[in-house]
């Protein structure tokens, strides 16, 4: 009777669920909840969270977690935990770009270290601060399985590779 | 294939054991101790720990024993090389971060961390680094958390989910960062919070009333019976120079299980409150004075027989059902040796037209609670009123029994049900409804209809291999209380289920026993027609009766009132002329006899407080003061011996016998109260247990309306209601509570600031005030 087993879902179903969110955020993610099976809507938990995260400048608020939780009858504490163990779930307000910097073995030896020190010289911030106007934010991540063209960063859905101080510094200038 | 039986050594021992078991399961069983932190047996395997890991023959690596399940000829080693290595070394990495503080910690001494630590790990540490902190959070009154000591073993977690079924707790962040709590500031609220303590192997959870104030090893261990609710929860008392330090459960696989509610383990607190009557007291002139016990008894004794002037019916009992069978019993004897069958215990019923069970009970085992699959329970909310019958009952429904709750209030539970939420008086109507559903057609049942629900449930009951009808408190509190006991039991009747009741209070089944309901007093009539004198025990007037404005006036046209009483209160000070200290629970010995029918006796562990003293004792030198025979008891056992002569195996029996055509108390039309009982004010001593009195249970007086009802009447969350009853008033605080059906108020009885009103049910008026 192990709660992996069995959908921990609220006894009580969220009554108005069309007051959640908008109807085209609603949509998408209703797209994910009949990927499973009846009954099973929690396992949308981590797209819904993207989808949320996405619409909301790339973080997510607790009000907007436990609006995930009500939209999947799920509690609320169950969303937290999924929020906070996965690392592409944004807990605090990030820049416009996010700059995901790989400093796992293969990029620290190619010299990770020297594109984050780059990184902050230029942008004034370091590992999970966002500049003053908004636009960047660095983070720093684990192996994104990039290690061929390492050092390397995420920005966005892009991966940049093969990085040095001055191909930083055109990537950058060439973000709005 | 479950029940095949395999044969598989442990240790070089030949253990037989059902194919499929987990080792762990089986080694226990034999008798083999595996060292283990996340497994618990009533909790879901997470083997997430890996201190039970063990050497199986064939398999290159350890294996963690709660996780691996038994098969045929299966050789297992508990302390190989490979074993005690593979312990050791999760021994050490559990201590990693572990903090040495075992001198200040709670849990030290009765941590299974170090005995773990004794028995398996290494004796030298070779981490140097540093260790994790991690933040306590404020989870509320009841648990403190010294997050840092957590393994992270999950068992409070397990037990939120599957036990308690609210997840409440959870593990949040990942490796290193995982921690254990709410996430957001916010307090553990289930009525079962305070197991997660036991299940907490280490001291990252334990009893905040209790923080700092003994430690494991000074403290004496005794056994007890819970005094709260009907179920009768098994506790070991842990006391320090006589004094009660905390209350735990102990194991009962019939009763409590291995869990303990809320209530049995923080209400101890209750016995220390300021206001414990420790004197004898008797008033003078209007004044309260201490006495000695020997003036007191006279006094109690001379104020009782002039006030009876030799008619015996001038006097009468009023017994709280948390009373033990001993001091009930004698409470009875002495009366009817003072010529009076004036006794009840039934301090909150509604009605009591005749043809209601005498000795009402549950009408099966505790554990065939959870054997059900159709459940109809009218009246009830076991998680308020007896928290681990809830739990039994939400076992049913795990398992997919069909619970279906007829009530006045929609209930938050934690488990899926039907819940038919109507007025007190449409109770009846849909219970009728379900037995036209069966084709009955006698009485009220004829006149109703039966729409695709109520055949539906007839159905369900009928055809489930077990079906229950359960009454609960609020349907005794009703109005017509009998014609619910008549409707419920024709649907039992006709459709095979068995007829229970899901009674208050601990002693509450035993009482019925003593009392003879039928044949003696009944509380109503005793409080209508006043009488001369009148016996309390255990209870406070103003909080633990239906009609506290009724019993106000009794008492004061009394002529003499004898009280026995742990605590001194407003009401009873107003009430009474004497006042008897009174020893609690922990102080006394006595007998309960719970839902079941089982009778469970328990000795006296905690001196009583300043002069304070049993009950049965009390009584007993009463009865010797009025020269009443029969009074020369030596001890508990005595009485219990004479109380189960008289009752000559007589059992508790839910024989009803009410026409279901009897005039209706309750009003159909207009407002009506609703007056259950908050689950931390159901008696004196809860009543006084302070840190329970801080939880998010805790309620002040109210009305409890819904919005429609409360704009009809211009009323607002925050404003100010008059409610009346009868000619009592009383002005409360208006809450908007859409749990509430329309046209009814919900003033829970029990609380300060309701004692001038009636009836716990039946008709009130709400007005602006
Ligand atoms: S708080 Fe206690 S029960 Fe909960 S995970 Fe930590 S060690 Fe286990
Ligand atoms: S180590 Fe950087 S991508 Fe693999
Ligand atoms: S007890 Fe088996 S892994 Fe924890």
């Amino acid at each position: 009777m192990g709660f992996k087993s069995q959908p921990m879902t609220n006894v009580v179903e969220t009554p108005d669920k069309g007051s959640l969110f908008t109807p085209e955020i609603r949509a998408r993610i209703d797209k994910w909840i009949v990927k499973y099976p009846e009954g099973w809507q929690q396992s949308a938990v981590m797209p819904a969270l993207r989808i949320v995260q996405e619409e909301n400048g790339g973080w997510l608020t607790t009000e907007l977690m436990d609006d995930v939780a009500a939209y999947l009858d799920m509690p609320a504490i169950a969303v937290y935990e999924v929020a906070t163990f996965y690392s592409m779930y944004e807990l605090k307000p990030v820049g416009r770009h996010k700059i995901c910097v790989c400093t796992n073995v293969s990029c620290m030896i190619n010299g990770s270290d020297g594109i984050r020190g780059h990184l902050e010289k230029k942008l004034g911030i370091t590992f999970g601060q966002v500049t003053e106007d908004g636009k960047f934010s660095m983070k720093e991540v684990e192996c994104l399985g990039a290690c061929g063209g390492a050092p390397m960063m995420q920005i966005g859905k892009e991966y940049y590779e093969n990085l040095t101080p001055d191909e930083v510094d055109r990537i950058l200038d060439g973000l709005e | 294939m479950s029940e095949q039986l395999v044969t598989i050594e442990i240790d070089g021992r030949e253990v037989k054991a059902k194919a499929g078991a987990m080792l762990i399961d089986v080694a226990d069983e034999a008798g083999i101790h595996i060292p283990r932190f996340c497994y618990h047996k009533k909790l879901s395997v997470s083997a997430n720990c890996r201190m039970c890991l063990v050497e199986v023959e064939k398999v290159p690596r350890p294996l963690p024993a709660c996780a691996t399940p038994v098969n045929d000829g299966m050789k297992v080693k508990t302390q190989s090389p490979l074993a005690v290595t593979a312990q050791q070394g999760t021994m050490e990495f559990l201590l990693i971060n572990h903090p040495l503080d075992c001198p200040i910690c709670d849990q030290g001494g009765e941590c299974e961390l170090q005995d773990v630590a004794v028995g398996y790990g290494s004796d030298v540490c070779r981490y140097v680094e540093g260790k994790r902190v991690v933040a306590d959070k404020n989870i509320g009154p009841l648990v403190a958390t010294d997050l840092t000591r957590c393994i992270q073993c999950t068992r409070c977690v397990r037990f939120g989910a599957e036990i308690a079924g609210v997840r409440e707790l959870g593990a949040t962040g990942r490796g290193e960062h995982m921690q254990i709590g709410t996430y957001i500031e916010k307090s553990v609220d289930s009525e079962l919070s305070g197991n997660i303590i036991d299940v907490c192997p280490v001291g990252s959870l334990t009893s905040k009333p209790f923080r700092f104030r003994a430690r494991a090893w000074e403290l004496v261990q005794r056994d007890a019976v819970a005094p709260h609710d009907s179920m009768g929860s098994n506790v070991h008392l842990h006391l320090r120079n006589g004094e009660i330090m905390r209350v735990v459960p102990k194991e009962n696989e019939a009763v409590n299980e291995c869990w303990l509610s809320d209530r049995d383990r923080y209400s101890y607190q209750g016995i220390y409150s300021e206001d414990r009557l420790t004197k004898p007291l008797v008033k003078k002139d209007g004044e309260w004075q201490e006495v000695d016990w020997k003036e007191a008894l006279e006094a109690a004794a001379n104020g009782l027989k002039a006030a009876a002037g030799g008619d015996g019916d001038q006097l009468a009992a009023l017994v709280s059902p948390n009373s033990t069978q001993e001091e009930i019993w004698l409470a009875k004897k002495l009366l009817q040796g003072m010529g009076s069958d004036n006794i009840d215990y039934r301090l909150r019923q509604g009605d009591f037209r005749p043809g209601q069970p005498d000795r009402p009970w549950l009408g099966m085992a505790i554990a065939e609670l959870e054997e059900l699959d159709a459940v109809l329970i009218i009246g009830a909310n076991p998680r308020q009123d007896q928290p681990l019958l809830g739990h039994r009952l939400r076992k049913a429904a795990m398992k997919g029994a069909t619970i279906t709750y007829i009530n006045p209030l929609q209930l938050v539970l934690n488990y899926r049900s039907s819940q038919w939420v109507t007025t007190p008086a449409g109770m009846l109507e849909e219970l009728a409804a379900v037995g036209k559903g069966l084709n009955l057609r006698r009485g009220i049942i004829a006149q109703t209809k039966a729409e695709d629900r109520h055949k539906a449930l007839a159905a369900s009951l009928k055809e489930a291999g077990k079906a229950a009808v359960l009454l609960g408190p609020m349907a005794l509190a009703h109005p017509d209380a009998s014609m619910i006991w008549g409707l419920a039991d024709a649907v039992a009747e006709s459709s095979g289920a068995t007829l229970g009741l899901l009674p208050e209070a601990a002693n509450s089944t035993g009482a019925g026993m003593i009392c003879e309901a039928e044949n003696n007093g009944k509380v109503r009539e005793l409080l209508e027609n006043p009488r001369k004198g009148y016996l309390l025990c255990n209870l406070e007037p103003s909080l633990d009766l239906h009609d506290p404005a009724l019993a106000g006036k009794a008492f004061d046209k009394a002529e003499f009132v004898v009280a026995l009483s742990a605590f001194r209160g407003d009401s009873l000070d107003a009430a009474a002329d004497v006042q008897l200290p009174l020893a609690t629970f922990g102080e006394t010995s006595g007998t309960f006899v719970n839902a079941a029918g089982d009778w469970q006796s328990f000795a006296g562990a905690a001196k009583p407080l300043g002069e304070a003293r049993p009950g049965w004792k009390i009584l007993r030198v009463l009865g010797n003061v009025l020269e009443i025979s029969g009074f020369d008891q030596d001890d508990c056992g005595q009485v219990l011996a004479e109380i189960e002569e008289s009752l000559a195996g007589r059992k508790p029996e839910n024989k009803v016998k009410v026409d279901v055509n009897e005039e209706r108390w309750m009003p159909a039309e207009g407002m009506a109260r609703i007056g259950d009982v908050p689950i931390y004010a159901a008696d004196p001593l809860v009543r006084r247990a302070s840190a329970l009195q801080e939880t998010v249970h805790h309620v002040e007086a109210a009305v409890r309306i819904n919005a429609e009802t409360a704009k009809g009447l211009g009323l607002e969350e925050g404003g100010q209601a008059l409610v009346s009853q009868g000619d009592g008033q009383a002005t409360l605080p208006v809450v908007i509570d859409e749990t509430v059906p329309a046209n009814c108020a919900r003033v829970q009885s029990a609380l300060a600031g309701t004692e001038k009103l009636g009836a716990a049910f039946g008709a009130v008026t709400l007005t602006k005030a």
